[in-house]
């Protein structure tokens, strides 16, 4: 991977590892990714804030022709998840067979592998979405 | 001469918290592809495709954090045990460290020492904070073992972790350390040398001098330094590199099955080697009551054991809730063929 993509990733750790997003200080509005500019009310007065990572999937595709880096992980699905918080966000959803994704399926972030490049070795961690997690006390 | 090892600050467990990836492969499938019969395990957990230690201890020290409701930003160091660092170089801790919110201000390493790497890293944190350097210590077991294709390790090597969160004793802990004891001999049963892929064991000499000799005399040591005998414990957990190991060494100790079973979980997801004792560990206190007491004692080869003594504090009951549960991991699993785990493990060069 050429050295320029890996610093431009490297930038954005924040959003990509853990889903870290803006509000509005002004008119309360929540961004992701994270913006300098308020696009609802012009603001420049930014707060860092840490989204649930809960939200629900709006649609979807399965990738079979994937980019380079992406070869080993196909098919998987791309899809356009509505975090609880507002944003739409494209991601990849994880641990999850092709059947069993559904419109407004309940989904979870997870920080996983991404891309790899074989050639020097470099892993990319970030965001995807899988199911809820069942647990006891539901 | 006193052999125990006791901050002068009593520490316990702020939070914990577990993980497993879903992906099963029955022993039987391993063994209908290398014409093997009679399995160590029914089933062991494979990581997905997406998946390794940093991933696994990412999911782990994030419950650990639910459980702890603290700062992140209040963590003063991040150390992660494993045998399957996903960089040979790069530190699997920092990138931890930056998916739950710590950086930049610990310190952050990864430790080796076989299977013991994990209870290295919480004897390490004990110290940290104890000595009152910091005030919160995270730990984190986490292994994707592989074995060699056919060869009787690849019927358990498994995947899976936990991590522990330090604090000073107080009604926020859910137990309390005791005291712990380290016992290490130099002892070449199981080992991998740089730039090879998978490890090497020295087959018939891994069970007395290695594995035996270290659990049992790291139990004897804290058991006597603490003046407690197999009586004064409600749950033992050993390390589990398979089921029948755990429980012979139980048996030598005079620790009854019902006191080991809660914390033995290789029979149904395998030996996630520097992870097995804390996720055993993680299992108990998803159950145990105040006032139980719990001994923990690890292995790894080389060879060494590490044993804690914790007793189970109040809080657990309000905690425990917080985050998933181990089982909660156990339960959700999806089983896959031998084809499909060979892809999840790497095996295919595309
Ligand atoms: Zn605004």
């Amino acid at each position: 991977m050429p050295a320029m993509q890996v610093s431009r990733y490297w930038r954005h750790f924040k959003e990509k590892y853990r889903l870290a997003g803006t509000k509005c200080k002004k008119c309360g509005k929540i961004h992701f990714p994270p913006r300098q500019v308020c696009n609802e009310c012009g603001s420049r007065e930014m707060e860092e804030i840490q989204l649930s990572g809960k939200g629900k999937v709006v649609s979807w595709t399965i990738v079979r022709n994937p980019p380079s880096g992406f070869e080993y992980y196909k098919p998987y699905p791309l899809a356009l998840v509505e975090l609880e918080e507002g944003p739409i966000v494209l991601a990849q959803l994880t641990d999850v067979s092709e059947d069993e994704i559904d419109f407004g399926m309940e989904v979870e972030m997870v920080t996983r592998r991404i891309r790899e490049f074989s050639e020097d070795g470099i892993i990319l961690y970030g965001y995807k979405f899988r199911p809820v997690l069942k647990t006891s006390k539901d | 001469m006193k052999r125990l090892l006791k901050p002068i600050k009593d520490v316990g467990i702020v939070g914990y918290g577990a993980y497993i990836p879903m992906y099963r492969i029955k022993d039987e499938e391993i063994g209908r592809v290398w014409g093997a019969n009679g399995f160590p395990i029914q089933e062991k957990s494979v990581p997905g495709i997406d998946e390794d230690a940093a991933t696994i201890a990412i999911e782990a020290a994030r419950n650990a954090l639910k459980r702890a409701k603290i700062n992140p930003q209040e963590i003063r160091a991040i150390w992660t045990g494993t045998e399957s660092k996903p960089y040979a170089v790069k530190p699997t801790s920092t990138i931890v460290a930056q998916a739950i919110g710590a950086t930049p201000d610990l310190d952050a390493a990864d430790f080796e020492f076989a299977c013991k790497a994990g209870t290295e890293a919480v004897q390490t944190a004990i110290g940290f904070v104890g000595s009152r350097m910091a005030k919160y210590a995270m730990a984190i077991g986490v292994d994707t073992a592989q074995g060699r294709p056919g060869d009787h390790l690849e019927f358990t090597a498994a995947a899976g972790g936990a991590a522990y969160i330090i604090g000073e004793k107080s009604d926020e802990t859910v137990a309390y350390f005791e005291g712990s004891y380290s016992y290490v001999t130099d002892t070449p049963d199981f080992w991998r040398r740089q730039h090879e892929h998978y490890p090497r064991h020295g087959n018939r000499f891994t069970g007395e001098p290695a594995y035996f000799r270290h659990v049992i005399n790291a139990a004897k040591g804290l058991m006597e330094e603490l003046g407690y005998t197999p009586n004064d414990f409600d749950y033992a957990v050993f390390h589990q590199p398979n089921v029948k190991f755990p429980l012979t060494a139980a048996k030598i100790l005079g620790f009854p099955m019902e006191k080991v079973k809660p914390g033995l979980l290789s029979g149904i997801i395998g030996n996630t080697y520097a992870g097995a004792t804390l996720v055993g560990i993680s299992a108990v206190l998803d159950i145990a009551k105040p006032g139980e007491r719990i001994l923990w004692v690890s292995f790894g080869s080389g060879a060494g054991s590490d044993a804690f003594s914790i007793v189970v504090q109040d809080a657990i009951e309000e905690k425990r809730d917080l985050a998933p549960k181990t089982w909660d991991y156990i339960n959700r699993k999806k089983y896959i063929d031998y084809a499909l785990y060979a892809k999840h493990r790497r095996k295919y060069i595309i």
